[in-house]
């Protein structure tokens, strides 16, 4: 199988603090992979210098182009879509605009429109929040939304942060049976970072485990399961 | 994301506030010695300036250390200016009692601004109090106020003459005394500036600048704060309006327009947000800076005000005396 | 009763300037989040500019449409060299850069064009409806609503203008689904610079040309968008000519008033706006979970 992303060397850092020693990973295409660590590991960082939102050097191949020196709306153009920590909607617009938006780049309207009612498939809720303010909706209904947004630019590589953040139990897995089968019917390959390493490692295929800015041990989620310091120090049993 | 950056700590927080006694006492005695080797023009201008640097200390208290904004001082400046000009017009009060109560009468205006405008965030409160500033010189020309502000023409005011003692044993000018009153006040006001800022009531100031929902969820009051900070703030300016009036012996509308609220407001970001001693390098600059303008080429002030404010936001954003400071350093280093 | 009528008609005809630069400052909220006090003075200078290409024999609409063109580039060119460096600086530093630009135009222009009043020509006939209302502010009250509908459908039904308002919103997001921030804020300031210019024009007949004529009315704009609702145009545009009315009949009812006191009026108006109904009478109100 091949590779939608390669990442090789790649250093970021926040002014004159570097918090990306140098890390190299791969994501296979079509697959879910997800990347733990604890806090300040560099999880977050990884993302938002994989989309250019940071100052980064180093090599990332998107399907074998070399996407480094692009900025954050040409990332985007190039299929990686970005759901932020935070989500990030546009809090005043309705949740349609929302997803107006997310096809920003795109000019096929009629596209569009069976796109948002795609949107709409995976996640009735939105269907009925369409011209409410984003701003309003709950914290799950907002993560939803984000998705959508995401899904709007057709993306080849979702990078998802932390979609479980202070969600309820039952919402977050409502979430992620959705991920799955966006990720099984569109194909779409995803990059996840969570806090919740188990709720990650059932969702995805690969794994990498970061610690302050370099990777530590990489794996299938099979193994990295079995993997003993994995499993004290970020499952917890 | 947290990632473990090393925060700067500002040193003044670690090694606890103390004034430097050395170089205050040689400022102290510089000061007072100054009006008697300069000429009665220079030592008015200086006047002018000790007189701008309370009002931009005034200003700083409110935005440097509480972070609300206000491009409305000017309206303060002037209701010192008119309290004191009112109080010695009409009804023959002594010229010095009125300054204090000049800046007691701002401290209620300025509170009672205040007390709507806390529910006003940092663009909106500069919006009112910009109306505010635009709105007061109409105020005090309005032909119904005119019996008591004296319209358009303004008032005269007065000063009563230099003690006598002083008179005989230093022969001393009517603008070295009132310099020295100035001076004298100005010290009394910074005095009591740092000792606010480094109070308990200093600090709840600016945990709400930092954070105000932080400082909320800390048990303060910030609405309180906020109002009494803005209250405080136009004291100053107040004494500083009222000191103004005396000294020039005249108030009338058109001094009081919003173009001191842009001076002041230069001021107080060349001389450095946040710091109290910075106020005396932005009077100095607001008073120097038109005068130098002038000669290169007339009606320009203003423009040259507006590139020096635009170059200090890139240059040196925490103003002269964030300059001060860097080279205080790189001296150090160097030695 | 014919009184009152009159007012309301020198009411409207007023409210058409404070609406025409309230949507001026409506655009620029729209596009940076920010008010821009140097917007007046970006207006009076941009007419001064209209008005030296009329007193070299240009044609008062080339003039006038050059002068948009002009003052467009100018908005975008300032936001590119100006505030593109401290785009992540904190609200302080904007507001003095807003004080800067203001007092850079208004001494440039004293200096250019010096301090005598200079009469600014109308593209209307002279003349008025039935001694009620000036054919000028009657044009002006059509220009008016002309740039309101252009506004409207730039922010309703084009992308672009939905980018605008997304990346003003939230820069991060914007950015992630493809929008280029930077270019979105030099826009705003293109646009607003632009709509400004036209309002300066309009208004300068009325007000005549001088480094000041500017002052007081944006003291009005921005009390016309505040009423109306600082994030809807269409508000703005309502909130100029409720604040023309009311400035008015306040003028002529309220003795202590009279033509006197009437900027005090607009600080009244704006504090107690924003202290009732911070979200004026037509704006959106925003909700946002914490």
């Amino acid at each position: 199988m091949s590779n939608i992303l390669e990442v090789k060397g790649l250093e970021a850092s926040y002014g004159p603090t570097k918090a990306l020693h140098g890390i190299d990973f791969s994501l296979e295409e079509g697959g879910v992979t997800t990347i733990l660590g604890a806090n300040g590991a560099g999880k977050t960082t990884t993302l938002r210098a994989i989309s250019g939102m940071i100052s980064r050097s180093g090599e990332i191949l998107l399907a074998g182009k070399n996407i480094i020196s692009l900025r954050t709306a040409d990332i985007t153009r190039e299929g990686i879509a970005h759901v932020p920590e935070g989500r990030g909607t546009f809090v005043r617009m309705s949740t349609e605009d929302n997803l107006q938006l997310g096809a920003y780049s795109r000019s096929d309207k009629d596209e569009i429109a069976r796109d948002i009612e795609r949107v709409y498939s995976y996640f009735p809720i939105l269907k009925q929040r369409r011209s409410q303010q984003a701003g309003t909706l709950s914290g799950g209904e907002a993560q939803m939304l984000a998705v959508g947004r995401a899904l709007m630019l057709r993306p080849r590589l979702l990078l998802l942060d932390e979609p479980s953040f202070g969600l309820a139990p039952l919402i977050v897995q409502e979430l992620f049976a959705i991920l799955k089968k966006i990720n099984v019917e569109d194909g779409v390959s995803m990059l996840l970072v969570e806090q919740n390493a188990s709720l990650a490692l059932e969702l995805a295929d690969h794994a990498y485990l970061l610690e302050t800015g370099n990777i530590v041990i990489s794996g299938t989620s099979q193994s990295i399961l079995e993997n003993e310091t994995v499993r004290r120090s970020y499952l917890g049993y | 994301m947290t990632t473990d950056v090393e925060t700067k700590v500002d040193p003044r927080l670690t090694s606890g506030a103390r004034i430097n006694v050395k170089w205050v006492a040689v400022f102290v005695i510089l000061g007072v010695l100054f009006p008697f080797f300069i000429d009665g023009y220079t030592s008015f201008q200086m006047t002018l300036t000790i007189i701008y640097a309370i009002a931009i200390l005034g200003l700083n208290l409110l935005t440097g250390f509480n972070g609300q904004f206000s491009l409305g001082h000017s309206a303060f400046y002037a209701i010192g200016a008119y309290t004191a000009a009112i109080l010695v017009y009409h009804l023959d009060f002594p010229v010095y009692v009125t300054i204090p109560i000049g800046g007691v009468v701002c401290f209620v205006a300025g509170f009672l601004f205040g007390l709507p405008a806390l529910r006003l965030n940092g663009l909106y409160l500069a919006l009112a109090t910009f109306a505010l500033a635009v709105a007061v010189p109409q105020i005090l020309k309005s032909s119904h106020l005119e019996g008591l502000t004296g319209g358009v023409q303004g008032l005269d005011i007065f000063r009563p003459d230099v003690p006598e003692v002083l008179v005989n044993t230093f022969a001393m000018t009517m603008d070295q005394w009132w310099y020295l009153i100035s001076f004298g006040i100005m010290l009394l006001l910074f005095w009591a500036a740092w000792n606010l800022i480094n109070s308990r009531s200093g600090r709840a100031m600016m945990a709400i600048r930092d954070n105000p929902i932080a400082a909320q969820s800390m048990g303060i009051n910030t609405s309180l704060y906020k109002s009494l900070t803005f209250g405080v703030s136009a004291f100053y300016t107040g004494i500083a309006g009222a000191l103004a009036a005396i000294v020039i012996e005249f108030v009338a509308p058109d001094s009081f327009t919003f173009q001191l609220s842009i001076l002041l407001f230069i001021g107080l970001v060349v001389g450095g947000t946040g710091s109290i001693w910075g106020a005396i390098f932005g009077g100095l600059f607001i008073l120097m800076v038109p005068n130098i303008a002038e000669e290169v080429s007339t009606g320009l002030s203003y423009a040259v005000f507006g590139v020096i404010l635009i170059l200090v936001i890139y240059v040196m954003p925490s103003g002269i005396v964030g300059l001060v400071d860097i080279l205080k350093v790189r001296l150090k280093k160097k030695l | 009763m014919e009184l009152f009528l009159q007012q309301i008609l020198t009411g409207l005809a007023n409210g058409a300037i404070y609406a025409c630069l309230a949507l001026a400052v409506v655009m620029i909220y729209q596009a940076i989040d920010h008010f821009n006090f140097a917007q007046g003075e970006m207006a009076m200078f941009s007419t001064y500019i209209c008005w030296s290409m009329i007193a070299v024999g240009i044609p008062y609409w080339v003039a006038f449409l050059l002068t948009i063109v002009i003052s467009f580039a100018g908005g975008v060119a300032i936001e590119r060299i100006i505030f593109k460096p401290i785009h992540n600086a904190p609200v302080l530093s904007h507001i003095v850069v807003f004080i800067g630009l203001l007092a850079i135009f208004n001494s440039l222009a004293g200096a250019i064009w010096d301090h005598t009043i200079k009469v600014f020509p109308s593209p209307f006939p002279d003349g008025s409806f039935n001694g009620l209302i000036g054919l000028h502010e009657i044009g002006m009250f059509f220009v008016t609503l002309i740039l309101l509908g252009a506004i409207f459908c730039f922010f309703r039904f084009t992308r672009i203008g939905m980018a605008m308002q997304a990346a003003a919103a939230n820069p991060d997001s914007a950015e992630l689904v493809g929008i280029r921030v930077g270019w979105m804020l030099a826009l705003g300031w293109g646009l607003a610079a632009a709509i400004g210019a036209v309002a300066g024009m309009m208004i300068a007949p009325i007000v005549f040309l001088d480094p000041n004529m500017m002052l007081g009315i944006l003291l009005y704009g921005f009390a016309a968008a505040i009423v109306g609702g600082i994030t809807s145009p269409g508000g703005a545009v309502a909130g100029g000519f409720l604040v023309g009315i009311i400035e008015n009949l306040a003028g002529t009812y309220i003795p202590a008033i009279g033509s006197e006191l009437k900027l005090t009026v607009a600080l009244v108006l704006i504090v107690t706006v924003l202290l009732f109904k911070p979200n004026g009478l037509f704006g959106k109100s925003i909700v946002t979970r914490v």
